[in-house]
């Protein structure tokens, strides 16, 4: 009996140690060796990598950057996509093509989105300048000044993301028994006192996922990085797992990206474990 | 007590598009009353209470409460609570915060919330669970905490939608002594919503039948059950219903369609129906005067069994006292002509016709006490 329960696990187990497992223990374990030149063995260095990377004045600018990213965009995008979803969860005219509308970034592959972004982004013809110049403004190069593209870049991601956590929220908002509304309207509940008496403390378990997934989505831009502004000007949105990938591919030094990412790893970590166990205590799961 | 509580609809109608849910109703419920909006499910009975609650606006029509007209006014400030069929609590808060969400939406003061919710805590005999979440009490608790929280309001009207439908039969009959207790302690004006005929009768002051979103009968149960006004009404309250037979014309007067050798009614009575209720027909095994029948089956139900029988081309239903065993025999049936209703083609009762008696002298068969035998 055991070794049926056994065999139908196989499956996920043999994908997940492949793709997922085995990858962590070999990064974890290229971390603590330096590579050998010219064919001579690697060399185990134990943590002297990390020393190295915590020296590294560009990883902290780039650890900084995403701190910032991340600060910028998870508490926007979430309580834009909640906001949103108040809305179109209301009666509404024409509610399922506003629906649509918000849903729509988040289908866009990201390279297309990007690709968009580029163009209301770009100096000369692009359309925020445009609009600028048409209220007598003169124009402001978006993802050239270092002060602004790490700001450009995360005004894009919300919009990206705000629609993809908005139909979390829908759906939560729409298991949500009619008849609560109706017996705090009874009691003339106003809509504020309402929200936040029933209806977020209810959207608790959505709010905790999507705070997960928007923390994860945060250290894993990529896409969007290598399109708008390749990680420039001067590393102001050199984002962690870009940083790896120029690491990785651009410098071929793949020991120094595999400790990025073990931090990275043990970061999320920690801050998860923070999350499930502070919120989920303040949680109700129905 | 005041007027403040006397609930008035005047020509009141909803339409939803195409289809109308309540066709222009009008009544006056009295301070103090226990109303029953009694139908058939799709009637319009929760309509019309979601309409005195403002919880849907009236497509036409005035609703007033007190002096006031509140049919453009929002739920919260109609004066009214309501205890909803799914209960509407809410997950996430205990019990305590469940009956005090209302005061602390009107701001009451936090020692006065206290006190009140101990007083109607101990009223509905929550005081060990005030603590726990909804999800940790049984149906009958969650039942209390939603009249808890309409009780603590102390507002002098309570609408109920169908409160004990999610309850287990048991439960059920000891919720409706207890609702109906609290009601008459506390004064309260209360309009409840059910399709059980049983709540009805044992619960209201005062039955309002709806069918198809009009009001066919307005009385007490008492008129409802020896009374009904129509065919529908005689045959939606009393378990097992009113047995209700076709009658055609026959030589001296109107018989049941296939049974033409007893005459029951004049013969103006040819076309509409005869009504009987199951308690007040009597069997007799031996054959007589009475309407000759046939026992079909019957059905064991404890107190009493109902016997199924054959007159003519129908079936009728008798209820007869203890368990009784006379599956496939031939007898016949009498019934008094004060127990007999008659309806007219349209189904509409018509009291200018009275019945032929078909009185027996001596019992065979004995008939259980007329009183209260509609109860389970």
């Amino acid at each position: 009996m055991q070794l049926y329960g056994a065999l139908l696990l196989l499956p996920a187990a043999v994908l997940l140690t492949t793709f997922a497992y085995l990858p962590t223990v070999t990064t974890v374990i290229n971390s603590l060796f330096l590579p050998g030149f010219r064919g001579a063995p690697t060399e185990f260095v134990g943590l002297e990598n990390y020393q190295v990377l915590f020296d590294d004045p560009t990883f902290w600018k780039v650890a900084r950057n995403n701190l910032i990213y991340a600060v910028g965009t998870i508490p926007t995008s979430i309580a834009l996509a909640l906001g949103m979803a108040l809305f179109v969860n209301g009666k509404l005219r024409g509610r399922g093509f506003v629906r649509m509308a918000y849903f729509t970034p988040t289908i866009l592959p990201m390279i297309a989105a990007a690709n968009i972004w580029m163009f209301f982004y770009a100096p000369q013809i692009g359309l925020f300048n445009k609009l600028l110049g048409m209220l007598g403004f003169s124009g402001v190069n978006w993802l050239g000044d270092p002060n602004l593209a790490l700001s450009s870049v995360i005004v894009m991601s919300v919009w990206k993301e705000a629609g993809f956590f908005m139909i979390f929220y829908l759906a939560a908002l729409q298991s949500m028994p009619p008849e609560l509304k109706e017996a705090a309207d009874l009691e003339g509940t106003s809509r504020w006192s309402f929200f936040w008496r029933v209806t977020f403390p209810l959207l608790m378990p959505t709010t905790l996922f999507v705070l997960i997934n928007a923390l994860i989505n945060s250290v894993r831009v990529v896409d969007h990085l290598f399109i708008l502004t390749k990680g420039g000007p001067n590393n102001a949105t050199n984002l962690l797992l870009y940083y790896v990938y120029e690491n990785a591919f651009s410098f071929f030094d793949r020991t120094t990206a595999a400790t990025i990412t073990v931090v990275i790893l043990l970061v999320l970590a920690v801050v998860a474990t923070l999350k499930f166990t502070i919120l989920d205590r303040r949680t109700h799961y129905q | 007590m005041s007027n403040q509580s006397r609930i008035r609809l005047e020509r009141v109608t909803k339409r939803w598009d195409a289809t109308t849910a309540v066709d222009d109703i009008s009544f006056d419920v009295t301070p103090g009353q226990f109303v029953i909006l009694l139908g058939p499910s799709g009637c319009g009975k929760s309509t019309t209470l979601r309409m005195i609650a403002g919880l849907e606006e009236a497509s036409d029509g005035r609703i007033h409460i007190g002096e006031r007209d509140v049919t453009r006014l929002p739920p919260g400030d109609r004066g009214l609570s309501m205890v909803f069929q799914s209960y509407a609590l809410f997950p996430h808060l205990s019990v305590a915060d469940n009956i005090v969400f209302g005061l602390r939406s009107r701001k009451v003061p936090k020692d006065e919330q206290r006190q009140r919710l101990a007083k109607v805590a101990e009223l509905v005999d929550l005081t060990d669970y005030l603590d726990r979440k909804p999800a940790q009490l049984s149906g009958g608790q969650r039942q209390r905490v939603a009249l808890a929280r309409s009780i603590i309001s102390e507002h002098p009207i309570c609408l109920m939608d169908e409160p004990l439908s999610n309850l287990d039969a048991r439960l059920r009959s000891d919720m409706r002594r207890e609702i109906k207790a609290l009601q008459s302690r506390l004064n309260m004006t209360v309009i409840y919503v059910t399709h059980d005929q049983v709540e009805a009768m044992s619960m209201g002051d005062r039955v309002l039948l709806m069918q198809h979103g009009k009001i066919v009968q307005d009385g007490t149960p008492d008129e409802l059950y020896n009374r009904p006004a129509s065919a529908f009404a005689a045959s939606f309250i009393g378990s097992p219903a009113m047995n209700l037979l076709p009658l055609v014309a026959g030589k001296d007067g109107a018989v049941i369609e296939g049974e033409p050798s007893t005459p029951v009614a004049p013969l103006d009575a040819a076309g509409g129906h005869l009504g009987i209720r199951p308690e007040d027909i009597e069997l007799r095994i031996a054959p007589g005067s009475g309407v000759p029948a046939n026992v079909l089956s019957e059905e064991y139900l404890g107190a009493d069994t109902i016997a199924y029988v054959a007159v003519g081309s129908h079936t009728l239903r008798v209820r007869l006292s203890g368990k009784q065993a006379l599956t496939g025999q031939p007898c016949s049936l009498y019934w008094t002509s004060e127990n007999t209703h008659l309806f007219d083609a349209e189904g509409l009762r018509r009291d200018d016709l009275t019945t032929f008696p078909l009185p027996s002298s001596s019992r065979s068969v004995p008939r259980p006490p007329a009183v209260g035998s509609f109860q389970h």
